[in-house]
């Protein structure tokens, strides 16, 4: 069953909140959801063609109180 | 009080000699006990693999027997923990040794994982351990020409060993004097040549200065050693006649096996460094989930702020400070020149152009690391 896991990136400088992600995804299932919580604007652009490069899926991008949400799902 | 340190690493050492210090009269009295579990007699000095790599630091400077950087009041035993119990605040050891305790320090480092990617190991060198530098050394050393390729896996350890590495076998083949036959090509997973925007800026001008070549968005997929050809999970591919890998790494696997973390990182309060919900587990150095740098620096910091907390806790019943999120990285940038990055998390680093001056203190620091380890710089 696919699970939704919570990545706090938030002043994670190095090794960034792009790479905490790919981290994760590679041990998750196809089909799990990755919430990342950024504080670096570069995330919202980043993490987007990151995950088109790699095949996987952008579920949602948005800007709450300086922190930004993005959430992927793990495609293959 | 039982305080008790599962680990003899960087992160664990500086801790137990950090507490022995500020509970001396404690632990002298007999209200504390201070006790520190480790899987070897041994201190490794991790950071000297790189240099060890390129022929520029020996095994045995590398060393120290782990008694002999421990204060007085430190109670030592080589003993790894095979159990946790947490609800019973118990351990269990290899020896069948039962260790109770009031406050835990679980310090237990990580490991290199090189499985999950198909050919890996048996086709890269990499300096994440004595045998394997040695090995690379001898390959560098024999190698005559042809393209070397620099892989990167996620999650690592130290995030400046790309770069560093990749400066200083530019170097190596300088010295050599086979430079012109050798191209240097470095894949890194994101969209640039560093995970820090900065060093990034500095390094990718760098490397076209020298002729090293790069391709970004590169995660490692599988090593075709027959046809010497890596693949990357993005599509691409790349020919390489030496392969160079920054292996990825995964927490103990006694933490793992126990529970006590997902691919064994313990799950910790980024601020308190308490395992979450647990007021009387703390995590420390590479064992952490905490979204910063695998470093010696960090398990550092992390020491020394949970070494004034314990200790408080211990004369005043709570914790007097948070962890910031404190760093600092050396930098090797080839030609004996170095720079640093030094960031928290709310700080991101600025680092400044690569000086000599840097490069030496880095190496005058690799001697004088034992003095770190005993709590004295």
């Amino acid at each position: 069953m696919a699970e939704k896991m919570l990545i706090d990136a938030r002043g994670s400088f190095c090794p960034g909140p792009l790479m905490e992600l790919i981290a994760k995804l590679k041990s998750g299932q196809v089909g799990d959801e990755f919430e990342v919580l950024s504080s670096d604007k570069g995330s919202a652009k980043d993490i987007p063609e990151w995950v088109e490069k790699a095949g996987h899926e952008m579920v949602e991008s948005r800007q709450d109180k300086g922190v930004w949400h993005i959430t992927v799902r793990k495609k293959r | 009080m039982k305080i008790l340190i599962i680990g003899g690493g960087m992160g664990g050492t500086i801790l137990a000699n950090n507490l022995a210090r500020r509970l001396s009269s404690e632990i002298k009295a007999g209200k504390v006990n201070l006790t520190m579990l480790s899987a070897s007699d041994q201190h490794f000095y991790q950071p000297g693999l790189l240099y060890l790599a390129v022929g520029q630091m020996m095994p045995d400077e590398l060393y120290r027997d782990q008694v002999s950087l421990l204060e007085p009041g430190i109670e030592f035993h080589v003993d790894p923990v095979t159990e946790f119990h947490l609800d019973d605040n118990q351990v269990k050891t290899q020896s069948d040794g039962t260790y109770d305790y009031d406050v835990l320090v679980v310090a237990t480092g990580s490991r290199v994982n090189m499985e999950e990617i198909p050919g890996l190991a048996e086709n890269a060198e990499m300096f994440y351990t004595e045998e394997g530098a040695l090995k690379m050394l001898k390959s560098l050393r024999e190698f005559e020409g042809g393209r070397v390729v620099v892989c990167v896996g996620v999650p690592h350890k130290c995030p400046m060993a790309p770069l560093e590495i990749t400066f200083m076998m530019h170097d190596f083949f300088k010295v050599r004097g086979i430079l012109d036959k050798v191209e240097l090509y470095y894949t890194y997973p994101i969209g640039r040549t560093h995970s820090l925007e900065n060093v990034a800026k500095w390094a990718t001008p760098e490397f076209d200065q020298l002729g090293i070549k790069y391709e970004t968005f590169f995660n490692m997929k599988e090593v075709d050693g027959k046809n010497k050809i890596l693949r990357s999970e993005e599509g691409a591919e790349v020919q390489y006649d030496l392969l160079v890998t920054i292996p990825a790494h995964k927490g103990m696997e006694v933490i793992e096996s126990q529970g006590l973390g997902k691919d064994g990182w313990v799950p910790i309060d980024r601020l308190r460094l308490n395992m979450e919900g647990r007021d009387n587990v703390f995590a420390i150095g590479d064992t952490t989930n905490l979204p910063i740098s695998k470093a010696g620096s960090t398990a550092h910091f992390e020491a020394e702020a949970l070494g004034e907390n314990i200790a408080s806790m211990v004369k005043i019943g709570q914790p007097t400070r948070d962890y910031d999120g404190k760093v600092f990285c050396f930098i090797e940038a080839g030609k004996d020149r170095a720079t640093y990055a030094s960031f928290d998390y709310l700080n991101p680093p600025d680092p400044k152009p690569p000086t000599r001056a840097v490069h030496w203190f880095k190496v005058a620091y690799n001697q004088m690391y034992w003095a770190s380890a005993r709590g004295l710089l």
